[in-house]
C-alpha cells in the first residue's frame, strides 16, 4: 500500500509538479507514514531518478529545477510533523548564496542553488546586490557551512574579496568556505582572494560544495 | 529592384505584442533602481512606488517619448564623413564588444588581454573595409579594473577613424569618457553636431533599470551623445521561453528606457536594440549562434521598425559564435547571424570578432567575419533588374559561341554583381591550394590579419590633441590607483 504512494511521491518529482508533491505529502501523513520515511522512500529517490535524467541528456534545467521545486513543496509540507517528531533531515550542509554587492544578476546565482539544493544542501539564497555584511550576518544566524558568491561583472566581481575579508574580520572564516562563480570568474581570481572553492557551471558548483564539505 | 527582406510577424501579431508591452509596463510596471528616473517617470505620469521602486508607466506617457524619438541619424568617422546610418533598412556592422578573453592563433587558450592587443585589434579593425565601425571590443587587463571602460575608448580614439560603439561599466566613468570624446571632436558642440560615437545601456532581464543604465541613457540624452538599449531577455531564463514572448518582454524593455531617455530630453537619439540569447537548458549557458536567438533578434528588430511611422533605429548582437576556437561551428553560427539580420534589415549588428558567449574575442574570427559581412551586405543590395531588356541584349551578342568573358556586359557587371572576398576565402584549384600550403582558413585569417595590421597607417592626430588626451587619462588612471599608463606600441 504505502510502497505504491512513495512511487507516487517519487513521480511527483519527476514530473516537476509540486501541488501533486504537497498534496502526495500530506496523503502519506494522514495515512500515518513518518515524515523522513515519505523524504526518504519517496521523494528524494524522486530527485535521484530527475538527477540521473539530466545526467544522460533526457532531461534539462528546467526539469531538474521544477523537480526540486516539487521536493521543496514536499518538504515544506512535512516540515511541520517532522519538526513534532523531534527528527532531522539528513543535509550536505547549510549554505548561504547570493550575488555580491553592486550587481543584480540573479539567473546563474539561482541555478546553483537549485541545483544544491536538488543535491541535498539547505541553501539560504539571499538574492542580489547583497552587502558584504548581510551575507557574514546570516552565515552567523543560518551556520553556514559553505558561503558561495556570484557575480557576473568584472566591476563587481572585486566585491568577493570584500566579504572574504569581513567574514574574516567577524572571526568566521576558519569555519565557512567560501566557493566564488560567475562569468569573469577564474580559478586565478579565486586563489587570488582567497577563496576556497570555484566552478565554472552549477553542475560542478555541487562537485565543489561536495568536495569542500568532506574537506 | 526588390530589397530581400525577412519578416517573421504578420503586422497584427506586431500590434498584439505591442499592445502586450503596454499592457506590462502599466500593470506589471518596471523596477527603476535610480531615484532621478523614479523622479522623471512620477512628474510625467507614470505610478511609482518609491519603496518597491517599480514605477507603472501609463500607454499614452510611452507613446509621447517614442513620437519624439528621431527615425533615422547618423554617425560619423574622425573626418566627420557620416558613414553610419541609423535607419531605414541600412545595415552595418561593428565588432561585437567587451571580450574579458582573447583567444590566440595557434593555441586553444584564451588569456587576459593586455593594451598591445587592444591596439593590434583597432588596427585589423581599422584595416577592414567591410567593418564599418569600431568598438571598445577589449577589454585590457593591464590596468585597473575601475578603468578599464574609458581606457579602451582612449586607445581607440588615439588610433581610429571610424565611428565607435562604446558604454560604460559604472556611472562616473562617463563623464570620462564624454570628455575624451569632446577633445577629440574639437568641441561639446562639434560632437553634438557630428557624433563620433554611440554608448550601450543595457537593462536587466526582466523589466529592471539599474542605477547604471538609468544613469547613462540620462547622461547620454543631456550630452547629445547617441544611446542604444541593449535588451536581453534569455529564453526560459530570465524571459519567456518563447520567441514570441521574449520579444514582447525586449518591447516593454526597450519602451520603458526610451520613456526615461527622452524625459530627460526629448528629441534625443536611442537605438531599439539587443542582445538577448536562447538559453542552452542542457548547459545553462547563452548561445548567441543559436538559431532561435537569431529568429528573436530579428523579431524584435521588425516590431522596433513597426512602433511608429518611420520606425526606430534597430540594432542587434549578431554574427557571434560560441565556440572557443576558430572552426566550422564558428563559421556556422556568425554567417547565420549576419545574414538573417542583413535581411531584417537590422542598421548596426554588433558581433564580428566575438566568440565565446560574448566573452572572447579572435582576431583572426574579424578577419573571416568581415568577409561574411561583404556577403550579407552583397545579399542585401538584391537581385538588379533594372536593365531593360534583361538579357536579351548580351546574349544575342555572345550567342551560341558562349564566352560572355569577351563581352563588354560582363566587364561592366561583375565586380559589383558578385561580392569578391579576398585569399580568405578559399577559391583555389586543388593543387594550386595544395602548393600554398594547403591552409585552413584559420590559417588564411591569420596571416591577413598580420598583413593588415602590419599595413595599417597611424592616425595623424594633432599633437596637442595627443597631449590632451594623455593628460586626461594619465589624471583619471592615477586616481584608479595607476600611476604610469601601459606603454603604447603605437606612437
Amino acid at each position: 500500500m504505502s510502497e505504491e504512494l512513495f512511487k507516487q511521491m517519487a513521480q511527483s518529482v519527476i514530473d516537476g509538479d509540486d501541488e501533486e508533491a504537497a498534496a502526495l505529502a500530506q496523503q502519506g501523513l494522514d495515512q500515518g507514514i513518518g515524515p523522513l520515511e515519505a523524504i526518504n522512500k519517496g521523494f528524494t529517490a524522486g530527485m535521484d531518478v530527475v538527477g540521473e535524467l539530466y545526467s544522460t541528456g533526457e532531461y534539462f534545467l528546467p526539469d531538474l529545477i521544477l523537480g526540486g521545486e516539487a521536493m521543496k513543496a514536499a518538504l515544506a509540507a512535512l516540515d511541520p510533523a517532522l519538526k513534532a517528531s523531534g527528527q532531522t533531515r539528513e543535509v550536505l550542509g547549510n549554505v548561504v548564496l547570493g550575488t555580491v554587492k553592486g550587481d543584480i544578476h540573479e539567473i546563474g546565482k539561482s541555478l546553483v542553488g537549485s541545483m544544491l539544493s536538488a543535491n541535498g544542501f539547505e541553501v539560504y539564497d539571499l538574492g542580489t546586490n547583497v552587502e558584504a555584511e548581510e551575507f557574514v550576518t546570516k552565515a552567523h544566524e543560518h551556520k553556514a557551512d559553505i558561503v558561495a558568491l556570484s557575480a557576473l561583472l568584472t566591476t563587481t566581481m572585486l566585491h568577493q574579496r570584500d566579504v572574504i575579508e569581513h567574514l574574516a574580520e567577524a572571526g568566521l572564516r576558519e569555519r565557512v568556505k567560501v566557493m566564488v562563480g560567475g562569468s569573469p570568474v577564474t580559478q586565478a581570481w579565486a586563489d587570488e582572494i582567497g577563496a576556497d572553492g570555484f566552478a565554472e557551471d552549477a553542475a560542478r558548483a555541487v562537485a565543489v560544495a561536495k568536495r569542500l564539505m568532506a574537506a | 529592384m526588390i530589397r530581400p527582406k525577412l519578416e517573421f510577424l504578420s503586422s497584427e501579431t506586431v500590434d498584439r505584442a505591442i499592445d502586450e508591452a503596454y499592457d506590462l509596463l502599466w500593470n506589471l510596471g518596471v523596477r527603476v533602481h535610480y531615484d532621478q528616473a523614479l523622479q522623471f517617470l512620477a512628474e510625467a505620469g507614470a505610478t511609482v512606488d518609491m519603496a518597491s521602486r517599480v514605477a507603472k508607466i501609463p500607454r499614452a506617457l510611452v507613446e509621447k517619448a517614442v513620437e519624439t524619438v528621431p527615425s533615422s541619424f547618423y554617425l560619423y568617422d574622425f573626418n566627420g564623413e557620416p558613414v553610419v546610418h541609423y535607419g531605414g533598412d541600412d545595415i552595418h556592422f561593428d565588432p561585437g564588444s567587451a571580450a574579458i578573453e582573447i583567444a590566440d592563433y595557434g593555441t586553444n587558450e584564451s588569456r587576459v588581454p593586455v593594451t598591445a592587443d587592444c591596439e593590434r585589434f583597432v588596427r585589423l579593425a581599422e584595416m577592414l573595409p567591410q567593418i564599418d565601425a569600431l568598438a571598445t571590443s577589449i577589454v585590457c587587463g593591464d590596468v585597473p579594473p575601475s578603468m578599464a571602460d574609458w581606457y579602451r575608448l582612449y586607445l581607440l580614439l588615439l588610433c581610429g577613424r571610424k565611428p565607435i560603439v562604446t558604454g560604460t561599466f559604472a556611472i562616473e566613468t562617463f563623464s570620462i569618457m564624454h570628455e575624451l570624446l569632446v577633445v577629440s571632436a574639437g568641441s561639446a558642440k562639434a560632437l553634438v553636431e557630428k557624433p563620433r560615437a554611440i554608448f550601450d545601456a543595457c537593462p536587466s532581464p526582466p523589466l529592471l533599470w539599474s542605477d547604471i543604465t538609468c544613469a547613462n541613457l540620462i547622461d547620454c540624452a543631456r550630452t547629445g551623445v547617441p544611446a542604444e538599449l541593449v535588451s536581453m531577455p534569455l529564453m526560459g531564463a530570465t524571459g519567456p521561453a518563447t520567441v514570441i514572448g521574449s520579444a514582447v518582454q525586449h518591447t516593454a524593455e526597450c519602451l520603458s528606457g526610451i520613456t526615461i531617455h527622452q524625459l530627460a530630453k526629448p528629441g534625443s537619439p536611442i537605438v531599439w536594440g539587443g542582445s538577448p540569447a536562447s538559453f542552452d537548458m542542457r548547459t545553462g549557458t547563452t548561445p548567441m549562434g543559436a538559431i532561435a536567438t537569431m529568429m528573436l533578434d530579428c523579431t524584435y528588430a521588425q516590431i522596433g521598425k513597426a512602433i511608429k511611422p518611420g520606425g526606430l533605429p534597430t540594432h542587434a548582437y549578431l554574427g557571434m559564435a560560441d565556440t572557443k576556437i576558430v572552426d566550422a561551428q564558428t563559421g556556422l553560427e556568425s554567417a547565420s547571424g549576419a545574414i538573417l539580420g542583413a535581411l531584417a534589415g537590422v542598421n548596426m549588428m554588433s558581433g564580428p570578432g566575438m566568440m565565446d558567449f560574448e566573452s572572447c574575442f579572435s582576431l583572426e574570427k574579424l578577419v573571416i567575419d568581415a568577409e561574411i559581412v561583404g556577403m550579407a551586405k552583397r545579399l542585401v543590395a538584391g537581385v538588379d533588374d533594372s536593365e531593360e531588356p534583361l538579357a536579351l541584349n548580351v546574349m544575342r551578342e555572345v550567342g551560341h559561341a558562349g564566352n560572355f568573358l569577351k563581352s563588354k556586359h560582363t566587364r561592366r557587371h561583375f565586380r559589383k554583381e558578385d561580392y569578391i572576398p579576398t585569399e580568405v576565402i578559399d577559391r583555389d584549384f586543388r593543387q594550386t591550394w595544395f602548393d600554398k600550403g594547403a591552409l585552413d582558413i584559420n590559417a588564411r585569417a591569420h596571416r591577413r590579419a598580420q598583413q593588415l595590421i602590419a599595413a595599417y597607417e597611424p592616425l595623424s592626430l594633432a599633437e596637442d590633441v595627443v597631449r590632451e588626451l594623455e593628460a586626461i587619462a594619465t589624471r583619471y588612471a592615477q586616481a584608479a590607483g595607476l600611476d604610469k599608463l601601459p606603454e603604447r606600441t603605437l606612437r
